[in-house]
């Protein structure tokens, strides 16, 4: 039974994640004045690349082809990981969040990978481009994690946002600035604005998408759909662990009910603030990245810094 | 108990007066009555002191003692002959179109600011008025810094609005400190007023305290110009004009090393260590000799003497330090025979600078044969300030050597240097000033010399003989600062 | 004690802590003057908010009085002032680059460890909160600092100097539950007049050196060159 809702539960997640890039897709429309596409766009974009024929080039090694598979595959694997709709899952208590960074760095190492496979100039800067914003992210996001964990004792999200579900509602400094570090990170990682436009190709200024450049047909889908699929598992992190209200904790179908309803009004809320956040913001330059990114380390330090110093007991 | 009541009101309404008049010819002299009145009210209260001893106010607002009553006499004496100073000078400033009526207005308005500040932070009982007087008195000198509006006066003015601000907002952390050492012992609007707070010391926490005294001593020692927080003193005097560098130099340093003091002596009410007073003398003997060497490379005359200030000002805070009998003694004599002699030089330097047309020190050349009162006023206060006998400074100096002797032997010979240093520094300068040839076209200007005499014969008795009421005074102040006397 | 264990007020008060520290941060990095002056005026306002906060927990009065001064000083008047000195100088378009932003960040996250470690001892003497409160108003005060020393633009120095202050209000407000009447009105006076002050001096440090760059205040040395 357990495992079945689990397994539900990860189909929720792969479907529901272009149903949320729609909504930011759409938000941002109104915010900007523009006539929004359906919410559903996203759906009909996918099956529309299904159905194409990819072109691969005569260069292409089996790695390009075989790397969205791999990337799909892992980036729904993380998804197993964070507690959606319930808490007391067997995958997710099965793995912890380093497990979870882990099939994220997973998925980035191949998708760096194929992009310098073809050999296109775009592909390897992409690629270069996007080692380096990772390489600064991770630390800041692990320090912001840990902040969490070291609240709650335990690296299992499922725990830790048991945990924080049974403490009620206590007001944590350190929780004040581990959230925004990870939403510091989440944005730089999900290549949005400020850090990355996920709407251009203009060569300049482009990382994720000069990556796949190459792609088309059903790989260009599985990578969109995976990234898709990160935005909103971030989405669901800041949301769950941050949020945890509403969380199915017993397994009855109304609590399950009652928590797919509560992600996603939370998502809902986070995506339109996303939105907001896209619109007022411009992008910066490349190289202010790491200044970003040390900023949003800066906040994971203090985060666990004032966790030791505030919280802890002595 | 109308004493400190007036004390504080003349300095008001004189604000009051200045800023909303128009303009007249005699601003000058209205305000050397101002301060003459509020010389003849601090006359007035110190009578009181010395007949009742302590006076407290009923609504334990204001506290006079020993300890602050002749420095509130100093105050306004050397604010009345400033300003008899400064009323000639000024009207000489404007006549050689440096100042307008406006900025006169707003000179003489807040040379009475300053002086209310520093009533207040004098006669005040409560630790934190004596913050926000303190930053008044910051307040109301930045202005007068910048009173030629000179790039370089505009620049000192900022350096020490800056500085002083940021260093005195250390002050009102120490102080929050020490306000919330004393809530923990007693009832909350009371618990800043500095005589509830010496009842109850020993119950305060010391470990508090100590925090809160490094803080203070950062926050007020800005403003006494220990080095290394001294960089907006020179510039603040050499800048201003030249009343405000004798009132700088003679009056707010004393003030602020008087807050220090008081709050020292509450923090060792409650410590069985001298941390705070292993600090005052680390501060003390490092400005004291890092000002003695900066004399000799000084170009410009009021820059000379604000180092020689800085120099004092550290042995002072050395001397308070050190905290025995002897010392405590020795410091509030060398508060006195400083202030009165730093004035009286900042004024002959006023007149040298407006005899020479410069402030430069190797363009002021022959002032005894120009004209001699101020040549010879120069170099009198120079031996005077230098440490030579009979001035009252070699009595104090003399005095702190000996307490340095009898407490830390090793310390004397770094005393010994920096004043030798310090000798040859202002030697070296001001001879050529003095003697040598009168330069072309260097006439006499009309000088008033009567505050420099007076003065300096007040320097002159205190080295010879220290009168019966002021050395009572001292002694009780030495009494309530170290515990116990030397008389 | 853990921080479950305490209060909501309490809590509330060291988020409230945590989240003034962090817009000392941001102002730290901020090289945009007007969004420099905005996260000041925020600053103020989580002043405001945790006055108002402390005021209605203690059911003390003249905290709330306290609280309208803030709101006035340091929320709409001192902003207020300030931008329109940028916009009336036009500097708002200009960005000032900072050194060594990273050094200066991570400076600035040492300041706070090293307010923790300055004010260690008291935590023997009272509560846990009170040591946050106090560290986090200490840290404050010396990120005010950082940013004067990082900041060459005048106007930066003033928002320094008032964060400043913000920080020992702070500290006031959570440690002893405000200063006595008198020394708050006192200190608001003090903070009003030099606001004016500073205010009179744009004007000067402009008409005598055409900018408000500090750093081309270098006339005056320690010794004569």
């Amino acid at each position: 039974m357990n495992w079945l809702i689990a397994v539900l539960q990860t189909t929720l997640f792969v479907i529901l994640a272009p149903l949320l890039a729609g909504w930011v897709k759409c938000c941002k429309c109104r915010l900007q004045n523009r006539k929004a596409p359906s919410v559903f766009q996203s759906y009909r974009d996918l099956l529309k690349l299904t159905y194409k024929q990819p072109v691969v080039s005569e260069q292409a090694s089996w790695l390009f082809i075989k790397a969205p598979y791999i990337i799909f595959s892992a980036t729904v694997l993380a998804a197993t990981v964070v507690p959606l709709i319930a808490v007391d899952l067997p995958t997710s208590a099965s793995a912890d969040v380093i497990v979870m960074v882990g099939f994220f760095a997973f998925a980035r190492f191949f998708l760096a990978l194929a992009g310098l496979d073809v050999g296109t100039a775009f592909g390897g800067m992409g690629s270069s481009r996007e080692m380096t914003i990772s390489s600064l992210a991770e630390p800041a996001m692990l320090m912001a994690i840990f902040t969490l964990t070291m609240a709650a004792s335990t690296t299992n999200l499922s725990f830790a946002i048991a945990h924080v579900l049974g403490e009620g509602l206590v007001l944590r400094p350190s929780f004040v600035f581990a959230l925004a570090a990870l939403i510091l990170v989440a944005i730089a990682e999900t290549g949005r604005i400020p850090v990355d436009n996920p709407a251009t190709h203009l060569e300049l200024t482009m990382i994720h998408e000069a990556m796949i450049l190459e792609y088309s047909g059903r790989h260009l889908g599985l990578i969109e759909w995976a990234s898709q699929l990160k935005l909103m598992l971030y989405g669901v992190l800041i949301a769950n662990i941050f949020f945890p209200w509403g969380i199915a904790e017993t397994l009855s179908l109304e609590a399950l009910g009652y928590g797919l309803l509560a992600i996603m009004g939370k998502l809902a809320v986070l995506a339109i603030f996303l939105a907001i956040a896209e619109t007022l913001v411009a992008k910066m330059r490349l190289f202010r990245v790491q200044e970003y990114l040390s900023f949003a380390y800066l906040l994971g330090l203090l985060g666990m810094l004032s966790h030791i110093i505030l919280e802890a007991s002595r | 108990m109308i004493a400190v009541y007036l004390v504080l009101l003349i300095p008001l309404v004189g604000i009051l007066y200045f800023a909303l008049s128009g303009h007249r010819e005699d601003t000058g002299r209205m305000n050397v009555r101002f301060n003459g009145i509020t010389l003849l009210a601090t006359v007035w209260l110190a009578i009181n002191v010395l007949n009742q001893g302590t006076i407290i106010s009923t609504d334990k607002a204001f506290l006079i003692d020993p300890f602050n009553v002749y420095l509130i006499v100093l105050t306004a004496f050397v604010g009345f002959t400033t300003s008899i100073f400064s009323s000639p000078y000024m009207a000489h400033e404007k006549e050689i179109g440096k100042l307008s009526d406006k900025r006169l207005k707003l000179y003489y308005s807040m040379f009475q600011g300053f002086m209310l500040a520093m009533y207040l932070v004098l006669t005040t009982n409560n630790m934190g008025i004596m913050w926000v007087a303190m930053e008044g008195a910051t307040l109301a000198t930045v202005m007068l810094v910048s009173l030629y509006r000179t790039p370089e006066s505009i620049e000192a003015a900022w350096k020490y609005f800056i500085l002083c601000g940021v260093g005195i907002a250390q002050a009102l952390f120490g102080t929050i400190l020490l306000y919330y050492a004393a809530v923990q012992i007693g009832d909350g609007e009371n618990a800043l007023l500095w005589s509830v707070l010496y009842e109850n010391a020993d119950k305060l926490n010391p470990e508090i305290l100590n925090i809160a005294f490094v803080f203070l001593l950062i926050g007020y020692g800005t403003k006494i110009g220990l080095v290394p927080l001294h960089n907006w003193l020179p510039d603040a005097h050499s800048e201003g004009p030249t009343p405000m560098s004798a009132v700088l130099s003679g009056l707010l340093l004393n003030d602020a090393l008087y807050a220090v003091v008081r709050n020292k002596m509450l923090v060792d009410g409650a410590t069985d260590s001298n941390m705070a007073g292993y600090l005052m003398m680390g501060f003390g003997l490092l400005s004291f000799l890092v000002a003695a060497i900066l004399l000799h490379r000084q170009k410009d005359i009021k820059r000379l003497f604000s180092y020689s200030s800085i120099e004092h000002m550290g042995l002072m805070t050395f001397a308070f330090g050190i905290g025995g009998p002897l010392a405590t003694f020795a410091a509030l004599l060398h508060m006195t025979v400083h202030s009165l002699t730093k004035s009286a030089i900042f004024v002959t330097v006023g007149y040298a600078a407006q005899l020479a047309g410069t402030q430069r020190i190797d363009q002021i050349r022959g002032l005894i044969k120009t004209q001699p009162k101020i040549g010879w006023g120069l170099l009198i206060g120079t031996i005077s300030i230098a440490g030579f006998p009979p001035f009252g400074v070699f009595t104090s100096e003399f005095l702190v050597l000996l307490a340095t002797m009898h407490s830390y032997p090793w310390l004397t010979l770094p005393l010994l240097l920096g004043i030798g240093i310090a000798f040859a520094g202002l030697f070296r300068h001001i001879q050529p000033m003095v003697y040598g040839d009168r330069p072309e076209g260097q006439n006499p200007i009309k000088a008033n010399l009567w505050p420099v005499t007076i003065h300096l014969a007040l320097v002159l008795w205190l080295g010879l003989a220290i009168p019966g009421f002021l050395a009572h005074w001292f002694s009780q102040a030495t009494l309530l600062i170290s515990g116990s006397t030397p008389l | 004690m853990n921080i479950e264990q305490l209060d909501f007020y309490t809590q509330a008060i060291l988020s409230m802590a945590a989240l003034v520290g962090l817009t000392s941060f941001l102002m730290l990095g901020q090289g945009r003057l007007l969004r420099l002056i905005f996260v000041f005026a925020l600053q103020g306002f989580l002043l405001t908010l945790t006055t108002v906060l402390a005021a209605y927990s203690l059911d003390s009065h003249h905290l709330y009085i306290s609280a309208v001064l803030t709101l006035l000083l340091k929320v709409i008047f001192i902003p207020w002032m300030l931008r329109r000195q940028v916009l009336k100088m036009a500097m708002h378009r200009d960005i000032e680059a900072l050194k060594n932003n990273t050094v200066v960040m991570m400076g600035g996250a040492s300041l706070m460890v090293f307010s923790y470690y300055v004010l260690h001892p008291i935590v023997q003497s009272s509560s846990v909160v009170m040591l946050n409160a106090l560290a986090v108003s200490l840290s404050v005060m010396l990120l005010g600092m950082l940013l004067m020393i990082s900041h060459r633009q005048a106007i930066a120095h003033v928002v320094g100097f008032m964060s400043i202050e913000n920080g020992l209000f702070f500290a006031a407000i959570v440690a002893t539950n405000g200063m006595p009447m008198v020394v708050e009105l006192g200190i608001a006076f003090d903070v009003l007049v030099a606001a004016v002050l500073f205010g009179i001096f744009f004007l000067h440090i402009r008409t005598s050196i055409d900018s408000l760059d500090v750093d081309l205040l270098n006339k005056l040395h320690e010794v004569d060159k």
